[in-house]
């Protein structure tokens, strides 16, 4: 019995000691971050790994069409790319960071805040050219950029737009110009649905996730609100923020939403459209590319696109939904990382793939021949970066908007009101950002 | 001489279990003992360096947040329901695949199938199912007369944790039927063919010599699949990712978002060690229970 006890405390000990030398073999941190500052720039050769979002935007086969371009002008460098949902995208930033598996990472508009402040991404301020500032559009650079600094190179603004069968609002003798207000769209709807061409004429990407806070900015902006006030906290409990969220019951009483739309996120969206199921939807630019893709839509050809619907304020700004590209910070071959950045996202790439996520650049928008490959979406796409909402900039925005989202589909099922949801989205997220 | 051969057959022993105690620790004792490190400090990112101490206050955390006890609780239904319906279900699969019939090997094969399955892939068949739009589900009961109208089976909370827990079952009966039929089988035909001469009915049967005998089976797969059920996580992140309105937010999906969307690792870490608790008290009352039945092998 002592024998078996002591061989027991020597295990005990064996283990502990073992732990503690693997802590502090991992660099002496809880984490195993390293606080030293040795140089990660690499030779600017070698192997990179690159993790992008597989989801609207650049399609993977783009981005391979991309790298394999890249690869052949820089045979020095070669490009491993991975690519996740967007839903997955953030929590695989996250916990491939201690292991710096990652080079190059995409990164959505949102989190920028949350990456820079906890040292998952590079500041590549010094590398980033001055002149970028002037020829990029400012709501692509917001993508990119925390507190002044840069944190990587912005990749293609983004908006959700106004898509449309043509058809079916032909159909009913409406036109585009009852669709530029969210009051002519709903009639329009109400007639589809009265002539049995739809059943529910909307449909919405309004699972619990982070495509529900994307409509509900671009509603919340058409009703004159926005997200946070001049001190950074949550208002949407306001008038416009209560109104937006209304609205967006009031659709689903009248039969005019899909119910489904609670359980679903863009793509599911962008197939019913592609089905003939939904007469009206909002959606990323990619949307109008796949609904005229003949092996994956049966409504090809007889899909519109327009900038977002006025609200009753007449305003109408697009969701900021910028992408950009980052140098994860445990990036040892951060040289050859910024290269390859830097040709992924020059004007004349970007403007390649334009049929699949629009340009950056100020001056792509000028080119009459660019603009023609893509007309709809670059003339929709024009008036919708005018003016564009975003969602609120804070460290831990993930925490936020899990508690927007929860709140809000309280509101769509009729478990809350909408105000009694948005006094209580504001008093939770208000006592996060702290 | 015969000491120096056993000691040379220890040291043989020590070499060779070298890789397996090495890829022990490394998967396993040294990741739990650094969550349990990690669960006293606050670490707020995945890179942190300052990382202050900060005793229970990340377990207190958990244990007042509203958001954790309706977790738990979802947690609990989901392993009450799934694991009776599973257990319920598994023994009249198990009688059916120890009667004799032909090809029975076939039907055991096609059985399994289910288990075989990846769940992610399962679960990624079963959201399909109940889609709201063109789900075979919704199809089915349509034109059966069952419902109007297509409906989002995942739509409402309660609604889709009793489907979350439909497409549990579906895939872990297999394996408790298995663990069943294993039992079965190894009940002596003499003990039948006795309580026959003795007259005894089926249902009689059933309770004095099926039920008793299946008691080792039926505690190792309790504890099994409660265990499972406890940590749900995959089958959540592919068919509901614990919406709507966070009703499918199981505990483990619940830390999963807490340490990694959150960025919350201290108090993720210390809610992964209460789900080990949880689990242990749970463990200890079957085995506690189970343990009074002299055939428990527990």
């Amino acid at each position: 019995m002592i024998i078996k006890n002591a061989r027991t405390n020597r295990l005990t000990v064996g283990i502990g000691l073992l732990s503690l030398g693997a802590l502090l073999l991992s660099g002496c941190s809880l984490t195993g971050a390293s606080t030293s500052n040795e140089s990660k720039e690499g030779d600017g050769t070698g192997a990179i790994n690159a993790l992008f979002m597989k989801q609207a935007g650049y399609s993977e086969d783009n981005v391979n069409a991309m790298i394999a371009d890249f690869e052949s002008k820089n045979p020095d460098i070669t490009v491993e790319p991975t690519f996740v949902a967007y839903e997955a995208l953030h929590d695989k930033i996250v916990t491939s960071a201690p292991a710096g598996t990652y080079d190059v990472v995409h990164l959505d508009v949102i989190w920028p805040a949350d990456f820079a402040s906890k040292g998952l991404i590079t500041d590549v301020t010094d590398r980033f050219p001055a002149t970028w500032t002037d020829e990029m559009l400012g709501g692509a650079l917001t993508s990119a950029e925390y507190q002044g600094k840069y944190y990587g190179a912005p990749w293609g603004p983004s908006t959700k737009l106004f898509y449309f069968n043509k058809e079916m609002v032909a159909a009913v003798g409406a036109t585009e110009a009852d669709l530029t207000t969210w009051d002519g769209a709903l009639a329009v709807a109400t007639k589809i649905k009265a002539a049995g061409l739809a059943e529910y004429p909307f449909s919405w990407s309004w699972s619990q996730a982070e495509a529900l806070i994307c409509d509900y900015a671009q509603l919340l902006g058409a009703f004159g609100g926005a997200f946070t006030d001049a001190d950074g906290k949550l208002v949407v409990n306001d008038a416009a923020g209560v109104e937006a969220l209304t609205w967006m019951k009031k659709t689903i009483d009248d039969g005019l939403t899909d119910p489904a739309s609670i359980t679903f996120l863009e793509d599911d969206v962008s197939k019913s459209l592609s089905a003939g199921k939904t007469a009206m939807a909002l959606n990323w630019e990619s949307t109008f590319r796949d609904s005229n893709d003949a092996s994956i839509s049966t409504v090809v050809g007889k899909v519109g696109v327009l900038p977002t619907p006025a609200g009753p304020t007449g305003e109408h700004p697009g969701v900021n939904g910028s992408m950009a590209l980052s140098i994860g910070a445990q990036s040892t071959n951060q040289a050859a990382a910024w290269k390859f950045i830097e040709y992924m996202t020059s004007q004349s790439v970007q403007e390649q793939y334009v049929t699949s996520s629009m340009t950056n650049w100020k001056s792509s928008y000028t080119k009459t021949d660019l603009a023609a490959s893509n007309p709809e979406v670059f003339a929709a796409a024009g008036v919708a970066y005018d003016t564009m909402i975003l969602r609120p900039t804070v460290a831990n925005y993930n925490s936020v908007s899990q508690i927007l989202q929860v709140e809000i589909q309280n509101a769509l099922l009729g478990k809350k009101t909408p105000q009694q949801a948005m006094d209580d989205a504001v008093e939770a997220a208000n006592a996060t950002i702290g | 001489m015969v000491r120096s051969k056993r000691e040379n057959q220890a040291r043989l022993a020590f070499w060779l279990l070298i890789p397996a105690g090495v890829a022990v620790f490394g998967v396993i004792v040294y990741p739990i003992l650094r969550t349990l490190l990690i669960s006293f400090f606050e670490v707020t990112s995945a890179l942190a360096t300052d990382t202050p101490f900060v005793g229970f206050n990340n377990y207190l955390e958990v244990l007042s947040n509203s958001t954790f006890w309706a977790s738990m609780g979802r947690t609990l239904y989901f392993t009450l329901i799934s694991t009776s319906l599973e257990l319920c279900l598994g023994l009249l699969l198990a009688g059916l695949l120890n009667a004799k019939l032909r090809a029975r090997w076939l039907f055991r094969a096609i059985v399994v199938i289910p288990w075989a399955i990846p769940t992610i892939v399962s679960a990624a068949m079963w959201k399909g199912v109940f889609n709201a739009q063109y789900g075979p589900l919704n199809a089915m009961l349509s034109q059966l007369g069952i419902i109007d109208q297509y409906q989002a089976w995942l739509g409402d909370p309660t609604t889709a944790l009793n489907m979350v827990i439909l497409a549990d079952v579906w895939k872990s009966t297999p394996l408790v039927a298995f663990f069943l039929l294993a039992g079965l089988t190894a009940i002596p035909n003499e003990l039948y063919e006795a309580a026959k001469l003795d007259r005894a009915s089926w249902p009689r049967i059933f309770r004095s010599i099926v039920l008793p005998m299946l008691i080792p089976s039926i505690s190792i797969v309790l504890v099994l699949r409660t265990v499972e059920a406890f940590k749900v996580f995959d089958i959540i992140y592919v068919m509901t990712r614990g919406g709507p309105v966070n009703g499918t937010q199981t505990i483990a999906y619940y830390a999963y978002t807490t340490a990694f969307s959150d960025q919350n690792f201290g108090v993720g870490s210390a809610l992964s060690y209460v789900i080990v608790i949880v689990i242990l008290a749970l463990s200890a009352i079957y085995l506690r229970l189970l343990r009074r039945s002299e055939m428990s092998l527990l």
